[in-house]
């Protein structure tokens, strides 16, 4: 246990037995970025793996506790631009409070405690200002939650610089303005829906346009990690085919990590999967390998009681 | 029941259709059986409801029969003159003009002070003592008598450095001005402002708060450009709801304006020597044309406080019509079901 944290009080949870088979090992390709080569690991997928993949995100035996509770213990994955990392797990696994910290909206809560070192590009997150962090490491809910204003607004909110950024109704609507909100919603795969109108309010959007709002707000300010927390969950299946589709297509310019219960879901979109339980990561591999050939006892039992 | 519930049936007898009578109109509770002193006390309630309902509009149509029969147009625009001729006593052009002035300069104070301390009471809280400290400190203005308010701005304005907000104690004035009775007119609006927008921004999700965090946003950018514009129409009711406590106050009218029959400015300096001058505003001048007052002069009196129960009102219809804004249609009737005024209806 780390030292710098505080003394957990749910002894109980802590002294169990470990039910998940062992601690994971280390992910074989933690620490070097992989080459091209690296990628023949995922032949067997149907669709082309990305040719280029590059570490952004180094997460290194990270621990994070909610006052005495722990939520996460000694995780240490990479993110890699390129690819898709799944994160999966029962409920309380900690997949949200990891992701979460990725950008340290962990910091909101109260109480909340880390252990254990996040980089990105070699720099600990720590060391960044934290909005700086947070435009480079942009976040999607699983609700969907546009702000109050038109459609334009809400992407150009967030393109907006912080002494520039305006309230209200009226922004201000420079050429250049107008042409990066129009890029934001095009890889969004939403500008053609909502082209002919975009002073209209973002609540009159369905539920999937919204989330794609959302997921266009994210990227317009240009980050280089996605994070996307069961962002289909509230949606109905086909807005969920569009957005597993953009995600797909969107990793070859941002690193993307994904939370999801579905594990069909996770099966589709994701190059790696990395299963958790109660706080401590089982299993990470390659998709296909996690869900064909996991090498845990414990991974078995989730993805066949979850598939059936 | 029992008897027949031990004879043998050879096939149980279906069970009887509910009386659908019954369903949509279950008996109603009796209060017979309840002990005397609650029967009493449920009559009270109802009396005293009722009532209510009575005295209320016993007043808007005394007000309105009353008022409407004296009003004149040419009270609009015409000055108070000094006369005990009803005929020659002028209007309350002064007066109007004095409420909205002063009720501009309180709102102007109140609205932005208000919904700062608001944003930080709920968006920082930093330290926790001090806003504690702040959220008592709004309590205790809400429940200050105003002419304790009225009171205490005397003896802060009569202090020779804030001589210039007044004529200045050299010229034989206390500290009476618009603009002194505006900035203390602020106090009393201040805590209805702090206290809509305080609990706006409560129900404000915080998903829209986590939204704005994630995108790199600060808590200023944050406040300014989602939280407040997402919660304008409870601000608006606020400042409304502030408005109509500033236009309803005498006290410090009396003491802090000096409520003179008209507005006399200061020096010569037009917008500055008016502001710097006394005046009246309408709940004066109905307290000085009354019988109680000097003026003597009910009639005026009368019309006067028609108009500032007019004026009162329809700020009300507005904070009405600002609060149901947000909401869906199917909700808006609540208020006028509420209202229902028979207890033991159907």
């Amino acid at each position: 246990m780390d030292p710098l944290m505080p003394p957990p009080i749910r002894r109980i949870a802590l002294d169990r037995e470990p039910n998940v088979a062992a601690p994971a090992a280390a992910p074989a390709s933690n620490g070097a970025p992989r080459g091209p080569g690296g990628a023949s690991l995922r032949a067997h997928r149907s669709r082309p793996a990305s040719a280029r993949v590059l570490e952004r995100m180094r997460i290194d035996s990270v621990s994070l506790a909610y006052g005495a509770n722990w939520v996460v213990r000694d995780v240490s994955l990479p993110v890699r631009q390129g690819e898709v990392l799944a994160l999966i797990g029962a409920s309380g696994s900690g997949k949200t409070t990891l992701l979460r910290s990725l950008n340290r909206l962990t910091e909101i809560t109260t109480g909340a405690a880390r252990s254990g070192a996040i980089t990105i590009d070699g720099r600990d997150i720590h060391e960044l200002e934290v909005n700086d962090l947070r435009r480079r490491v942009s976040m999607v809910f699983q609700q969907p939650n546009p702000f109050p204003m038109s459609i334009f607004d809400n992407v150009a909110y967030a393109l907006a610089e912080q002494h520039i950024a305006r309230g209200g109704r009226r922004r201000r609507r420079t050429p250049e303005l107008a042409r990066a909100v129009e890029d934001a919603l095009r890889r969004a795969g939403l500008y053609e829906e909502v082209a002919e109108d975009l002073d209209r309010s973002a609540l009159r959007l369905s539920g999937g346009q919204q989330q794609r709002l959302c997921i266009a707000r994210a990227l317009a300010a240009g980050p280089e990690v996605l994070l996307l927390d069961e962002p289909c969950s509230a949606l109905d299946p086909i807005s969920t085919a569009t957005i597993e589709e953009l995600i797909v297509g969107l990793r070859e310019s941002v690193a993307i990590v994904i939370v999801t219960h579905n594990l069909q879901q996770a099966f589709r979109v994701a190059d790696n999967v990395a299963f958790m339980h109660l706080g401590e990561l089982v299993e990470y591999g390659p998709s296909a390998q996690v869900f064909e050939r996991p090498a845990r006892q414990r991974t078995r039992d989730y993805i066949s009681g979850a598939f059936g | 029941m029992a008897s027949a519930a031990l004879t043998p049936a050879p096939a149980p007898a279906p069970a009887p259709a509910p009386d659908a009578r019954t369903v949509a109109h279950p008996p109603r509770e009796r209060t017979s059986s309840w002990p005397l002193v609650d029967r009493v006390c449920y009559w009270l309630c109802w009396a005293t409801g009722i009532g209510l309902c009575v005295i209320a509009l016993a007043i808007v149509l005394f007000m309105l029969v009353k008022g409407i029969a004296y009003l004149r147009p040419s009270l609009f625009v015409e000055s108070p003159a000094p006369s005990l001729h009803q005929s020659q006593s002028g209007g309350f052009r002064d007066p109007i003009v004095g409420t909205l002035v002063v009720t501009a300069i309180g709102t102007a104070i109140a609205a932005p002070m208000g919904v700062a301390l608001a944003a930080w009471l709920s968006e920082y809280r930093r330290p926790a003592w001090l806003a504690r400290s702040v959220e008592s400190a709004v309590e205790m203005l809400a429940g200050v008598p105003s002419i304790v308010l009225a009171i205490f701005g005397l003896l802060v304005f009569s202090q020779g450095f804030l001589a210039f907000l007044s004529q200045g104690a050299a010229q034989g004035s206390l500290g009476e001005s618009f603009f002194n009775a505006g900035i203390v007119m602020s106090l009393l609006a201040l805590p209805l402002i702090v206290g809509a927008t305080h609990e706006a921004l409560a129900q404000v999700p915080d998903r829209l708060r986590e939204a704005s965090y994630a995108l790199g946003k600060t808590r200023v950018t944050t406040i300014r450009s989602v939280l407040l514009p997402a919660i304008r129409p409870s601000i608006a009711s606020g400042v409304v709801l502030g408005m109509g406590r500033i236009i309803g106050d005498t006290a410090i009218v009396t003491i802090l304006l000096g409520a003179t029959l008209k507005n006399e400015p200061v020096g010569h300096t037009p917008l500055l020597g008016a502001l710097r001058g006394t005046g009246s505003t309408l709940t004066s001048y109905v307290y000085n044309n009354s019988p109680a007052g000097e003026g003597n002069a009910h009639e005026k009196a009368y019309a006067a406080a028609f108009v500032l129960l007019m004026i009162v009102l329809a700020l009300n219809a507005l904070v009405t019509r600002l609060s149901n804004g947000e909401r869906p249609a199917g909700e808006r009737g609540r208020a006028l079901r509420a209202l229902r005024l028979w207890p033991l209806g159907r």
